[in-house]
């Protein structure tokens, strides 16, 4: 995948990127989200989340909490850069395609693994449209703050695929296994307050105040014995590493079938106005 | 529970100052895309708003083909 994106940043303090941008103050990182339309996940978010989980090695040594909020109006995150994915697989031989599809596939899980196991107290301050890999980046943080415009999703069945950026295992390890497949299997959505009630997200707030409610949360998390917090978390919060790479491999397996292909296809060329509805 | 045409009239009035559209120039057969010129993740957001504002669930699949605020009343209603 194309890492010409690299190489933005000021230092590990602050980094100004094309799809993310992060500063740290009073000892919180703040990681905002903002690239047009609604922060697809692709190679340039990527290579941007890739530096931030470098970057970790440091700020880790001075903060305490880690905040992920979108600046985009529409919401947290739409999921992958599914435009880019159907473009790149089309330019090249199938097996090749699945080779890169497994190797951005591994690279987002080392990035995702690395917020999940940060000693940080980590948190997604929500809105909007959080669908497929919006929702596995929210499930790699420790709590989910939504405001009452956020909606959740696992659309991707209707692309003949499952989430690839660890969605099942880590909704799985938060959740019960009812709800993943009412999520997975109807690809259906539902709103914050749904959210809150399976356990999903632990706190919802007023429109627009995410943000807030997260900076108020990461600051009386910051009044606690970071060694201990860090102990608790690594304690309660394991990373499934083994169902992450299996995900890994039946997200591939699925994606070499022709149904995939024109799943994307139709997605990417619709005029439909409800894409967004399975 | 409101009546039907309760429901209906609820939903045109929170759609119109959602979306900023005079409340008279909204009909209950209209294509609600057309009238209120949103696209599918603003779709979404009407939901959500709905939602809240009814203290519902509606799954989206059940919108599926819904284009009009008559029958997606008729969907809210049902789950009053």
């Amino acid at each position: 995948m194309d890492s010409s994106a690299k190489g933005k940043t000021a230092s590990s303090e602050q980094f100004k990127g094309q799809a993310l941008s992060w500063q740290v103050s009073r000892g919180i990182i703040e990681v905002t989200l903002h690239r047009t339309p609604c922060n697809e996940l692709g190679s340039l978010s990527l290579d941007e989340f890739e530096q931030l989980a470098s970057a970790l090695d440091h700020l880790e040594a001075t903060a305490h909490a880690l905040i992920i909020h979108s600046e985009m109006q529409s919401g947290f995150c739409a999921g992958a850069d599914l435009r880019e994915l159907y473009t790149r697989s089309q330019a090249m031989e199938k097996s090749e395609a699945v080779r890169q599809v497994r190797t951005f596939l591994e690279r987002i899980h080392a990035a995702l693994n690395r917020i999940d196991a940060s000693s940080l107290t980590t948190i997604a301050a929500v809105h909007g449209v959080t669908f497929g890999g919006g929702l596995e980046l929210a499930l790699a943080c420790d709590l989910i703050i939504a405001d009452k415009s956020a909606r959740f999703a696992f659309p991707e069945l209707r692309l003949g695929l499952i989430p690839g950026f660890g969605g099942i295992p880590r909704l799985k390890r938060d959740i019960g296994n009812a709800v993943i497949r009412d999520l997975l299997l109807t690809g259906r959505s539902f709103n914050a307050t749904k959210a809150q009630q399976i356990g999903l997200v632990s706190q919802v707030v007023s429109e627009g105040e995410a943000l807030r409610a997260a900076r108020a949360t990461a600051a009386q998390i910051g009044k606690f014995d970071r060694h201990t917090s860090a102990t608790a978390k690594k304690f309660i919060k394991p990373i499934p590493h083994e169902e992450l790479r299996g995900e890994i491999d039946v997200f591939c397996d699925l994606f070499a079938r022709p149904a995939v292909q024109a799943g994307l296809k139709r997605f990417v060329e619709s005029t439909d106005a409800q894409p967004y509805l399975p | 529970m409101p009546t039907a045409e309760k429901t209906l009239d609820e939903i045109l009035s929170l759609a119109a100052a959602h979306f900023k559209v005079p409340r008279e120039k909204l009909s209950p057969d209209e294509d609600f895309f057309k009238a209120l010129g949103i696209d599918s993740l603003q779709t979404l957001d009407l939901l959500t708003k709905l939602e809240n504002h009814f203290h519902v669930e509606l799954p989206d699949y059940e919108l599926q083909g819904v284009t009009d605020f008559r029958t997606l009343a008729g969907k809210i209603q049902a789950r009053l």
